[in-house]
């Protein structure tokens, strides 16, 4: 399905529209998933307006889906701010890798293609960005991503909020943002370095499900980003002699 | 702490995450050991929610073919490993969870 995108000669607005239809396979994640956090966002209490404003906001699919079980445990605000910001900080590996590319942007483009920075655009632009290719036009493709991203989950979220508690529970929509993640995370998987990353994290997660606040996202998360790095050093001591 | 003021300081942080490198390209360049730990920010925050979701779908840990999650999710990965397609991993996974969850 990934869609490699025509390049002689496009202009904007088919650097857009060909970013558009590449993040398309991406919507079959982002519009259930989209759906189920609309629901559980109303049913963990969180005011219809504000529901549909996070989406905006926030704009963050994973993040989000763990806001509302956040809000329904009755976390302290401060603590669900920096659930969020360990959970994003993989962003922070997206800014760097497309920062080159949009050096040349005046700051709104970079403002506005920052705040569009998902994994799922990432994912979708990132084969484009690293072609030369006509390369003045090509942020107008991951906004093309972006921009198409942030409609759909718009109109996933609102749709969501209102079917509230009408969808049944038996479709298991949830499980369509922990399939999205499995997507993303599966070809990350490289090396010894990265497996230990996963496997350290995820039974880190499972054995400290139990404690408060769901702060088993953010000790699992750091223990694996740690081991992760840790490997990597132990590796590459054993390779490369200094 | 009021629920949007919490939520307007998620977005900020949210963006600002989003903004590190691209804002500051060329003007600034983050300590090796953070570059180095990028690579296994998505791995592991990803993971975290992911594991969970699959090994203790009720809240207890539950191994077992008879856990939809966990077969689903296996079959998802393999999709994932041997295709590399988004697309395709979250239609098998799903049509898996349905199809698991119907005759178990």
């Amino acid at each position: 399905m990934s869609t490699t995108p025509s390049l002689a000669g496009a202009t904007p607005g088919r650097e857009f529209a060909s970013g558009l239809v590449t993040v398309t396979p991406m919507l079959l994640g982002a519009v259930p998933f989209g759906l189920i956090y609309g629901a559980l966002a109303v049913q963990a209490g969180i005011s219809p307006l504000l529901a549909i404003a996070i989406s905006s906001i926030v704009f963050a699919g994973s993040a989000q889906f763990m806001i509302t079980k956040l809000v329904a445990a009755s976390t302290p605000g401060l603590l669900i701010v920096l659930s969020v910001g360990v959970i994003n900080l993989r962003h922070a590996l997206y800014s760097a890798a497309v920062a080159e590319k949009l050096a040349h942007l005046p700051a709104r483009w970079k403002m506005l293609l920052a705040y569009l920075l998902t994994d799922e655009a990432y994912a979708a632009a990132v084969r484009r960005l690293e072609s030369d290719t006509n390369a003045a036009q090509r942020h107008w493709f991951l906004f093309g991503c972006g921009f198409g991203l942030w409609f759909t989950w718009q109109l996933a979220c609102i749709a969501g909020v209102v079917l509230g508690g009408r969808i049944p529970q038996a479709w298991s929509l949830d499980f369509a943002g922990t399939l999205t993640f499995i997507a993303i995370v599966v070809p990350l998987l490289k090396d010894r370095a990265s497996t230990a990353s996963m496997v350290v994290a995820g039974v880190v997660a499972v054995a400290c499900f139990a404690l408060p606040h769901k702060l088993f996202i953010i000790v699992a998360a750091l223990a694996g980003m740690a081991a992760g790095v840790l490997l990597e050093r132990l590796a590459g001591k054993a390779e490369t002699p200094a | 702490m009021n629920l949007w003021l919490t939520m307007a300081l998620a977005g900020l942080v949210t963006f600002l995450i989003r903004y590190s490198f691209i804002g500051t390209a060329g003007r600034f360049s983050a300590p090796a050991w953070f570059r180095r730990m990028l690579r296994f920010v998505p791995i592991a925050a990803l993971t975290a929610l992911i594991w969970p979701d699959m090994l203790m779908p009720a809240g207890g840990l539950f191994v077992s073919l008879h856990n939809p999650r966990l077969i689903a999710g296996l079959i998802a990965g393999l999709v994932a490993w041997r295709s590399g397609n988004i697309f395709l991993t979250i239609g098998v996974g799903m049509i898996a969870l349905w199809a698991l969850q119907w005759w178990l």
